[in-house]
């Protein structure tokens, strides 16, 4: 039997691979011509493609940068002999500040510049946890303060002094504390500010600002505009509503029936009805239902109800953050003796905000996108700007650059923000498996 | 601790109140209530002091005043002559036909795209993505003015149908024309009642019931409608009927009757013998005059909103069904190729059933964003409720605190019962735990 | 009160007495302008009182970060007095300003310092921003003359853009102070909505346009035609009346803004476009090739255009009311922008030495200084001047004067006398 043998006693020398399954064709095959229904996605799609750049790139391949108006593009348009016509980026080069800070003062423009870097430093140590020393939230902190002044201008001590009420209310909590216990201490710790910030302020700066005379120049609200004006709606609004949303989702997680009911109710208020609609309480009711005399500017208002409006939003992500936590957190705070508000401060929140910030990053891309909405009721973001912009007699007819102009703008933030609300959820993911 | 408290009997202190477990929570609840009350209370007393001052009244009297401007997209029959009540009827109707079309065409889209980005062809699963991206980190309303745009500028104008040599012409054989003051496509209609009161043919529609006469509310109720879908429900429960026959007979026998063509044919033949009975013919567009006339005319107001809010919306949708087909687990799909099933059926059968439950919760908040985002309809110039109620009607009769709250109360009803419709139906599909 | 400044453009102030109101003695540094910025404390509401030594007393409050502007030349000794309001505090920061919408306008403007105007937020050679963030055009000039009058600086009118929809609001609400925005002047709403109209700048009319190759030559053939209109104004009821009366039908295809109508228009979307004849006119003049299109003769409704105030200050609608007059009366008496200085050391002609503050006392009598007439023309040029510098037939709007001229000329523009 040994001579019928079928075993083989030494190796086949090893073979390359077929063409057809390595390098450039196998990749083809295996990724794009993988059976007839592929083959044909793949030859319509490339179809497609081929239609859709053939159309646009003869049209932005147009040297019109120095036009000065739309007849002179045209002109220029023309000269090349250009059949279907082309992009006049003249209408860029003159309005692209405009675009991009509105009426806000040449001069002063380095201050939105400053805001947004700031912005960023102080955002790193929140949102890059591990890469940045935590030190750095003591920079976020004082941020929160420098921004409005230094976006609205003014007196230095006025935000300083400000701020100092925060420390007086810490201070005054730290040492009642001990003398009349918790309750009295935290009232205290809250009207402390309150009245610093009512009574005391004012004259405190007023003798302060003419000793050590720091300032800005005061920027009006009104001469916000542009993409500024967006970036500034959106952060103000979400940096607010982050403390307004953490007490809703509180509110409506709390066993407390008419506070869980009241804010069920807000939430629920806000979430239903469209921004739109309340751009226009913003516009045209708010000052009626503010006390006769009253009267905020528009973009404050504006600010008002964004802020409103964002605050359910965060307060519904914040509550998907707080039901994320093991149920086991909350009984090990209570087993710990830690009253509700302790529980919250030292166990709960931390844990459950950091579980939060996608979604928190994605509420703010929603709100962001929609603070063009603005253009409806007349302010002029980047898309009412390009009506003002349409009704100069140079840019009469212009379209399609403006729009272009402005979705690049919002694609390129947007896109940005949510590739790392995409990393930071991939992150977050590998923390809690 | 200060919340640990003896609660041993003895006198009541005011202290009690806050130092007491017992209380507390009462004392808070009722302090924020009474917060809460000062609140609406400071509210309406400004409201009241301010319109004072402005000398305005508050009333909805002006809802039955003549609204003296006309609206294009009509789905009941209306003039200017029509009180603003019904102006606000019409802009409801057109806000819940584009919030309909879209959230039906968003999840079209949204399930094509989400099942091709996980597609094995890399050219269409880029394609995909390049999309939703693009859609999703761009303005909504940029969206809306774009399409609209686009609209405008590459379709023909109807002037261009015209003349010997028309540089545009009809398709689908002269049914249906492309411009760009939108799209006319035939009308199905039924066969008249002519002038003298005589039918033409004993095939003629049944004609309409009008209810509430000449009020604001007033509607035609078209009885051909009705009939056609009274004859559709008894077809499918007739359908029903044959169904669980069947499957009696295999619960039996093990064998299952081949049915299909029963199935659908008695819902088929009724409708079709009902529409000829109708006098089911299609008016076709034609060029008269200054437009083309005749025919169904979806506006491109209409067309740019829905494409611009679908194609938006779907965007999210995919993510959405590519997320919940991620979150089944790779067994599912390998124990269903165990089974010997192709790779379509692992899909319909296997995957995305269980897929249906991560998808549907996330998917109700698109569709009420769709339907809120629709009230950018202003931008484009669609009549909806923004358009009528809180846009012509605020503006013509300065009664901007009446019109907004309305207008408000209006779209939180909606999104109420959609929130509330969705839910009932998630609770149906939800697993059913021990 | 220590009064340093740091960079030396208000030079000294010094504390002279008062708690709580503090008079400072500044010298202003530069000859013409100021900035008075860089120093205070937001929160301090800076109101000034200028009292002029020599020249005619004038009162002018600014608030921070607006210029002073000097009447005459050279260093002039002033007296601030600064008044203080503390409770308001932190607020202040954000721009948040307290005044009963229904005192008197004229102390809020000049306790502000600046004239908010509410304004059209792009309509071409009526009101528009340039590409330095400047407005510019026929209404805007309307209220930097009014600015000029009532604070003596043409820049300082702020205008706030506002949509059909907003702008009633707006005015009513007290967030501006006057509105001129291409508005129609109509009975309700001048008595419902309770707004005074103070005067009519342009009289205008709807009419229609079409383009040449339709062969439409009056809007009476345009039944079935599909109309560009811009929504939230009175064209639209004009619009439906008139194809009712007509017994014509017609498919309305709403626009928001004049840019987006013209686009429709110019592609096809809409047969005819249908606006006020000026905005007809200033479209038309932007096209590619202007002659392809056609006004239809028919004008279908009266569009007196104008500005207009809240109901219930006077004093303060007068001065908008004779400041308009004053322009057009301007036009009327030949005073121009360039020949003013020269008129204002006195005429013969007894009406133009009161408008400009030689003799009588109109300006008093207004609660304004002498001068104010004469600032309010220096602003832009009398009526003509600012017609043709923004819509006239120089311009590329290239509109004529028509009803718009002077009443001696066969228009309607006709200023009540100066008496």
């Amino acid at each position: 039997m040994s001579d019928l043998s079928y075993v083989r006693t030494e190796l086949l020398p090893e073979q390359d691979p077929p063409l057809s399954e390595v390098g450039v064709i196998g990749w083809l095959r295996a990724n794009l011509f993988s059976g007839w229904f592929n083959s044909i996605l793949t030859f319509v799609s490339l179809v497609l493609i081929y239609l859709l750049l053939a159309a646009i790139l003869p049209w932005l391949w147009s040297p019109t940068w120095n036009a000065g108006s739309l007849a002179e593009c045209r002109e220029i348009i023309a000269e090349l002999g250009k059949e279907h016509g082309g992009a006049c980026y003249g209408v860029i080069r003159e309005r692209w500040p405009q675009l991009l800070f509105g009426f806000y003062p040449d001069a002063e423009r380095w201050r939105p510049i400053v805001t947004l870097i700031g912005l960023f430093v102080a955002l790193a140590p929140v949102l890059f946890t591990d890469l940045f020393p935590r030190k750095m939230l003591w920079f976020s902190g004082a941020f929160l303060f420098a921004a409005p002044w230094l976006m609205w201008g003014g007196s230095i001590w006025t935000p300083v002094l400000v701020a100092a009420g925060l420390v007086i209310g810490a201070g005054a909590y730290r040492l009642l504390v001990p003398r009349v216990g918790n309750l009295a201490a935290v009232i205290a710790a809250v009207v402390a500010p309150l009245l610093w910030w009512f009574l005391f302020v004012g004259p405190v700066s007023s003798v302060l600002a003419p000793v050590i005379p720091l300032g800005l120049e005061v920027v009006e609200s009104r001469l916000f505009g542009g993409f500024m004006l967006s970036v500034w709606i959106g952060v103000v609004s979400i940096a607010i509503s982050l403390v307004l949303g953490v007490l809703l989702a509180l509110g409506r997680q709390s066993d407390l029936l008419i506070v869980k009911y009241l804010s069920v109710g807000f939430i629920e208020f806000i979430r239903g009805v469209p921004l739109i609609t309340l751009l226009f309480v913003a516009s045209t009711l708010l000052n009626i239902f503010l006390p006769p005399g009253t009267n905020f500017d528009i973009i404050l208002r504006v600010m008002i109800m964004a802020t409103l409006f964002a605050s359910a939003y965060i307060a519904e992500v914040i509550r998907g953050g707080l039901a994320a936590l093991p149920r086991g957190q909350y009984e090990a705070a209570d087993a710990l003796g830690l009253d509700y508000w302790k529980a919250q401060r030292l166990i709960i929140l931390p844990q459950a905000l950091k579980i939060s910030i996608p979604g928190i990053v994605s509420t703010f891309i929603g709100l962001f996108k929609d603070t063009t909405l603005v253009s409806i009721i007349g302010l002029l973001d980047p898309i009412g700007l390009t009506g003002s912009i349409r009704a100069d007699a140079n840019w009469n007819g212009i379209v399609w650059e403006l729009y272009g102009f402005i979705a690049l703008l919002f694609f390129l933030s947007c896109f940005a923000m949510s590739r790392y609300s995409m990393w930071l959820e991939r992150k977050l993911r590998t923390d809690h498996k | 601790m200060a919340s640990v408290t003896d609660s041993q009997g003895g006198s009541f202190r005011l202290s009690m109140l806050l130092y007491d477990s017992r209380y507390r929570s009462a004392t808070i609840q009722i302090v924020a209530l009474i917060g809460f009350l000062l609140l609406i209370g400071w509210l309406v007393n400004n409201t009241v002091q301010n319109l004072a001052e402005l000398g305005k009244t508050v009333g909805f009297g002006f809802l039955g005043d003549r609204a003296g401007y006309d609206i294009n997209q009509r789905l009941l029959e209306y003039s200017s002559a029509d009180s603003h009540l019904r102006a606000a009827l019409l802009g409801l109707l057109n806000t819940l036909l584009i919030a309909v079309m879209g959230c039906i065409a968003a999840t079209i889209v949204g399930v094509v795209v989400g099942i091709l980005r996980l597609s094995n062809n890399w050219l269409v699963a880029r394609i995909m993505t390049v999309y939703v991206e693009m859609f999703r980190n761009v303005p909504v309303l940029l969206w809306i003015v774009l399409s609209m745009a686009i609209l405008i500028e590459t379709l023909p104008a109807p002037s261009a149908f015209r003349g010997d040599t028309p540089s545009a012409s009809m398709l689908f054989g002269d049914n249906v024309a492309l411009t760009n003051r939108g799209i006319y496509v035939p009308e199905p209609l039924f066969g008249k009642v002519d002038e003298e009161g005589v039918h033409t043919s004993w095939r003629h529609g049944i004609g309409d019931l009008h209810f509430f006469g000449d009020a604001s509310l007033r509607f035609d109720l078209s009885l051909d409608l009705v009939a056609i879908l009274a004859t559709l429900i008894a077809g499918l429960m007739v359908s029903g009927l044959i169904k669980r026959r069947a499957d009696r007979v295999q619960a039996a026998t093990g064998l299952r009757p081949v049915t299909w063509y029963w199935r659908t044919g008695v819902i088929v033949v009724p409708v079709i013998v009902l529409l000829w009975v109708l006098g089911l013919h299609f008016g076709k567009p034609e060029l008269r005059g200054f437009n083309f006339q005749g025919g169904t005319h979806l506006r491109n107001s209409f067309i740019a909103l829905w494409l611009a809010l679908s194609l938006y919306t779907a965007a999210f949708v995919a993510e959405i069904v590519r997320g919940g087909i991620l979150a089944i687990s790779s067994g599912q799909t390998e124990a269903a190729a165990a089974l010997g099933l192709r790779p379509r059926r692992i899909m319909s059968l296997v995957v995305l059933p269980q897929a249906l439950r991560v998808i549907i919760p996330p998917l109700i908040s698109q569709y009420l964003n769709l339907t809120k985002n629709s009230s950018l309809a202003i931008a484009v110039g669609y009549m909806d409720l923004t358009g009528t109620l809180m846009g012509i009607t605020l503006n013509q009769t300065g009664r901007e605190l009446e019109t907004v709250l309305l207008t408000m109360l209006i779209y939180l009803l909606i999104s109420l019962a959609i929130s509330g419709a969705m839910n009932v139906y998630n609770n149906s599909v939800k697993l059913k735990e021990r | 009160m220590q009064c340093t400044f740091s960079d030396g453009l208000i030079k000294k102030i010094e504390r002279l007495d008062g708690f709580g109101t503090e008079i400072c003695r500044i010298s202003l540094g530069l000859k013409n302008q100021c900035e008075t910025g860089f120093f205070l404390t937001p929160r301090v509401e800076f109101a000034q009182t200028i009292r002029m030594e020599g020249g005619p007393r004038s009162s002018y409050r600014y608030r921070q970060g607006s210029r002073i502007i000097t009447p005459e030349t050279g260093d002039i000794q002033e007296e601030v007095i600064m008044k203080k309001s503390v409770i308001l505090g932190a607020l202040t920061v954000a721009g948040v300003m307290a005044g009963a919408a229904q005192a008197a306008t004229l102390d809020d403007v000049k306790a502000r310092g600046s004239l908010k105007c509410g304004s059209n937020s792009g309509l071409t050679g009526f009101a528009a921003p340039n590409a330095n963030g400047e407005w510019e055009g026929f209404d805007v000039a309307v209220c930097r003359a009014v600015a000029a009058a009532v604070l003596g600086d043409p820049q300082a009118a702020e205008f706030v853009p506002t949509t059909p929809k907003t702008r009633f609001t707006a005015l009513a609400s007290g967030e501006v102070d006057m509105l001129v925005r291409n508005t129609t002047w109509t009975l309700t709403r001048d008595v419902d909505l309770k707004f005074t109209f103070t005067g009519v700048n342009y009289y205008d009319g709807q009419g229609f346009m079409v383009p040449k190759a339709l062969g439409v030559s009056s809007a009476k053939e345009l039944d079935g035609a599909t109309v560009c209109i811009q929504t939230g104004t009175t064209t639209e009821l004009n619009l439906a009346d008139y194809f009712r009366t007509n017994n014509m039908n017609y498919e309305p295809v709403p626009i928001e803004t004049n840019a987006e109508a013209q686009q429709q228009y110019l592609a096809g979307a809409c047969d005819v476009y249908t606006t006020d004849a000026s905005g007809l006119a200033a479209t038309r003049a932007s096209f590619e090739a202007p002659s392809d299109h056609v006004i239809l003769p028919e004008i279908i409704s009266k569009e007196p255009l104008g500005p207009l105030v809240r109901h219930g200050d006077d004093e303060w609608g007068d001065i908008v009311r004779w400041t308009l007059n004053a322009l057009v009366a301007a036009e009327e008496f030949g005073i121009t922008s360039t020949n003013i200085e020269e008129l204002a050391k006195g005429t013969d002609n007894p009406e133009i030495n009161r408008i400009l503050g030689t003799e009588g006392n109109m300006g008093e009598l207004l609660g304004l200084d002498a001068e104010w007439a004469k600032r309010a023309i220096m602003a832009g040029g009398n009526y003509g001047e600012i017609f043709e510098k923004n819509i006239g037939e120089s311009t590329p709007i290239g509109l004529a004067r028509g009803l718009n001229a002077q009443w001696k000329d066969g228009g309607l523009q006709y200023a009540p006398p100066f008496r």
